[in-house]
């Protein structure tokens, strides 16, 4: 497809976002035109949903601009979690967001409009327009948020961002979202594609954008990329001090945890990777409450969690430092059943000093310490406890480089003294630390790697369909 | 039974029939103009403020201030309203864009309504206490008439219901704002994607929670003739009960007008049954709140089913 003459419909000039320290999206230049398919790839947290956030309008760039020459009009995005009102039904849902519906009878007018668009991008698809979303299934109700995409709703969409919109459709309908896809692009409509199915990209690309940290570090035509030169262009090499550290671990010792088709020896640091959703949290999750979740646990207990979704799962946001790091061992070291105040402080004291948490009193607020520190806190409280296996939920969300250090060296001392780690993390870097990696991928594993395997490029592989999108 | 998960008002329907047949085979001489216009005389305030409740369900938050509020109402109406009609509107239209306040404040500081409408509540009882310090008060002569008022065929209490019934779906059910502000409670981010003014939309459910509510103080003051301070403090669990006898969910924005209608008659029906059993009142209470969890026990076993098969 050759570009049109007209003008783009959306131009980002040096955009920027930064969310406090973390600069999501680091000064991205792009231009979509009429006409275009851009193919949007990358790894997890490269940037790919800051930079949709942007162009439609729900983030306002830091710096940067997003312009769009013919007006905002007409550009729509289909989200990869679902974002319909499952109470409605699929004509209500087209309501919505279609304002100009209004008057008594405007029901008619939706449920033509809504089937018309159905019927565009899929046909034969059976959704009635009156069926009630929750009592849709998935992929219907994917196909429903495409097609609410695709509608007209009183104007023209001129520019359509589907991201992962295939994630939950099986081939054959992932098929007739392709190839209208193409006719929607060859009459003049602009559509930016993400997807972690290559073979996707490539049947309907024209022009393949690669993000790697906020940055493009490759944009070419789609008929310039082979797979392997997409995969490498994705990742960057892996570390070498990674390779390093492997060499010097005592050999594994008995089988701990098997489950979930997952296995871990004493004394081991083991992964769960692949892209964000594809089932490697909620098999830890599985894994730890199996391990954890008994009314006997007692003092002893056999698992802790070390939450990455602080806020959610992790700090006790009214409690002081100290009572958050202890919170796991009060059993422990209870006395007749009352809190030991004095032990209490000494092992917070001393996992103060070993893990380095910046604070002069322990008895300041959690929320007093950086994220960084916060960790460093969960990370205490796992440790302090005598428990042989820790569960980590992506424990490094939002930590500092230094910090990263500090603790892959904590983590790798107490795997030494022999403590079992499961190790879910949405950053390759990290995995390379492992022994061991599953790599999940449409909620089962599709690899396991270990020692001299565990590299960025393997693990890409695993994680991104290889295969042509059929 | 995927018949009854796909047609949520059967449960309340057939609910009220059964209570209905059994209040008839125990009292024969129910069965008239004037006998059904006795039982139902005071499910027309509850009614209303049912669908109060509604409004506030269907955006995923709850009030407990709707009881405080209608006896509030209910004071003003008994006092300004019949003694300086326009000041008792003025004061009553008041309240009501007060309603649609909270409802932006709920919203805007992402505030638990729960806790918000709670305390509102101890606002609008004491505003009335103020207003009405013991019971007294009248009626405007023309609310008392609307009230009274005998239409041929049936009873006020049944045009009534049948009435709010109808508004209220047409409002909630099949105009474009209702089904949008239904968005609301379903997926209120998916709505503030489409561009609409998520804060503004919760402002005119509270608001319209705030019209009801005010109706159904005026709608107690017509029947009861004068007002009390406390006169409707248990409307706050009526109305809740009501909503979900009537089909609606706490959550979701899963609510039936005609359900909740409904389900306000039921509820009041379920006090007189008791008295024709006889029963004494210290235990009607209770009785009540075990007819409502046999209707709730059935609404789940056959949810469960439907969602087996």
């Amino acid at each position: 497809m050759t570009q049109n003459a007209n003008a783009p419909v959306v131009t980002l000039t040096e955009a920027a976002k930064h969310f406090g320290a973390v600069r999501a999206l680091d000064g991205v230049d792009l231009s979509v035109a009429p006409g275009d398919c851009v193919g949007l790839v990358g790894h997890n947290g490269a940037g790919k949903s800051t930079l949709v956030n942007l162009i439609n309008g729900s983030f306002a760039p830091s710096s940067g601009q997003v312009a769009f020459p013919g007006g905002a009009a007409g550009v729509r995005s289909v989200f990869q979690e679902l974002s319909l009102c499952p109470n409605l039904t699929v004509a209500e849902n087209l309501r919505i967001s279609h304002p100009g519906l209004k008057g008594p009878g405007w029901r008619r007018p939706a449920r033509a409009e809504i089937c018309a668009a159905l019927d565009a991008v899929f046909p034969g698809h059976g959704i009635a327009a009156d069926a009630e979303v929750d009592t849709l299934s998935i992929a219907e109700r994917q196909m429903v948020e495409i097609a609410i995409g695709f509608a007209p709703r009183g104007g023209q969409a001129r520019l359509v961002i589907l991201d992962e919109p295939t994630s939950a459709l099986d081939a054959g309908i992932a098929d007739q979202l392709l190839a209208h896809v193409k006719r929607f692009c060859a009459q003049g409509g602009a559509v930016i594609f993400i997807s972690h199915m290559l073979g996707e990209i490539f049947e309907v690309a024209t022009r393949i954008v690669v993000l790697k940290d906020g940055r493009i570090v490759a944009e070419r035509p789609a008929a310039g990329f082979t797979r392997q030169g997409l995969v490498d262009a994705m990742g960057h090499v892996a570390t070498e001090e990674a390779a390093r550290e492997a060499e010097s671990r005592p050999p594994p010792g008995a089988v701990v945890i098997a489950a979930e088709g997952i296995e871990a020896r004493r004394g081991e640091i083991v992964g769960l990777s692949g892209l964000a959703g594809h089932g490697q949290a909620a098999a830890l999750a599985r894994l730890y409450l199996s391990q954890s979740s008994d009314w006997r646990a007692g003092r002893a207990p056999r698992a802790v969690f070390v939450a990455g979704d602080r806020p959610r799962d992790g700090v006790l946001p009214l409690w002081s430092i100290l009572r958050n790091i202890t919170a796991s061992i009060l059993p422990r070291d209870a006395r007749r059943g009352m809190v030991d105040r004095d032990r209490e402080r000494t092992v917070a004291e001393e996992w103060k000093r070993r893990i380095g948490i910046r604070t002069d009193d322990l008895s300041n607020p959690i929320l007093s310490l950086s994220g960084g520190n916060q960790q460093k806190v969960l990370f205490a409280r796992a440790l302090a406890s005598d428990a042989p296996v820790v569960v980590m939920d992506d424990p490094m969300r939002g930590v500092d480089v230094g910090t990263k250090q500090d603790v892959y060296a904590m983590i790798r001392a107490e795997a030494a003294a022999g403590r079992t780690f499961l190790w879910y993390s949405t950053e390759t870097e990290e995995v390379c630390q492992c022994d061991r990696v599953f790599v999940f991928r449409n909620h089962a594993i599709s690899a396991e790697l270990a020692g001299d395997q565990i590299t960025e490029e393997r693990i890409l592989q695993a994680s991104f369909e290889m295969q042509e999108a059929s | 039974m995927s018949f009854l998960a796909r047609h949520r008002i059967v449960l309340p329907v057939v609910s009220l029939a059964v209570l209905l047949a059994l209040t008839f085979w125990m009292q024969p001489r129910a069965m008239s103009y004037f006998g059904l216009n006795l039982l139902f005389n005071l499910a027309v305030p509850i009614a209303l403020a049912t669908i109060a409740q509604m409004m506030i369900i269907m955006v995923n938050d709850i009030d407990l201030s709707v009881g405080a509020f209608v006896s509030l109402v209910a004071c003003v109406t008994a006092t300004f309203l019949n003694d300086a009609p326009l000041l008792g509107l003025l004061i009553l239209a008041a309240l009501i864009l007060s309603y649609a306040a909270m409802g932006a404040v709920i919203h805007a500081l992402a505030l638990p309504a729960i806790v918000v409408t709670l305390g509102m509540s101890f606002v609008w009882g004491g505003l009335a206490l103020f207003i009405l310090p013991t019971p007294g008060g009248a009626a405007p002569g023309w609310l008392r008439t609307l009230m009274t008022v005998k239409p041929p065929v049936m009873p006020m209490a049944v045009v009534a219901a049948i009435l709010i019934a109808a508004v209220t779906h047409l409002l909630v059910i099949r105009s474009g704002i209702g089904t949008v502000l239904r968005g609301v409670g379903g997926n209120s981010r998916s709505v503030a994607r489409a561009g609409w003014n998520v804060t503004a939309l919760k402002a005119l459910a509270y608001g319209l929670a705030g019209l009801f509510g005010v109706l159904a103080g005026m709608a107690l003051v017509g029947l009861t003739t004068s007002a009390d301070a406390n006169i409707a403090l248990r409307y706050t669990l009526l109305s809740i009960a009501g909503v979900i006898l009537g089909g609606g969910e706490f959550t979701g924005g899963k609510v039936s007008p005609t359900g909740a209608v409904i389900g306000a008659l039921t509820l009041t029906l379920a006090a007189s049954f008791l008295s024709f059993m006889r029963l004494s009142p210290d235990w009607q209470i209770g009785a009540q709140g075990a007819i409502l969890i046999l209707v709730l026990t059935a609404r789940l076993v056959f949810a469960r089913r439907g969602g087996a098969a």
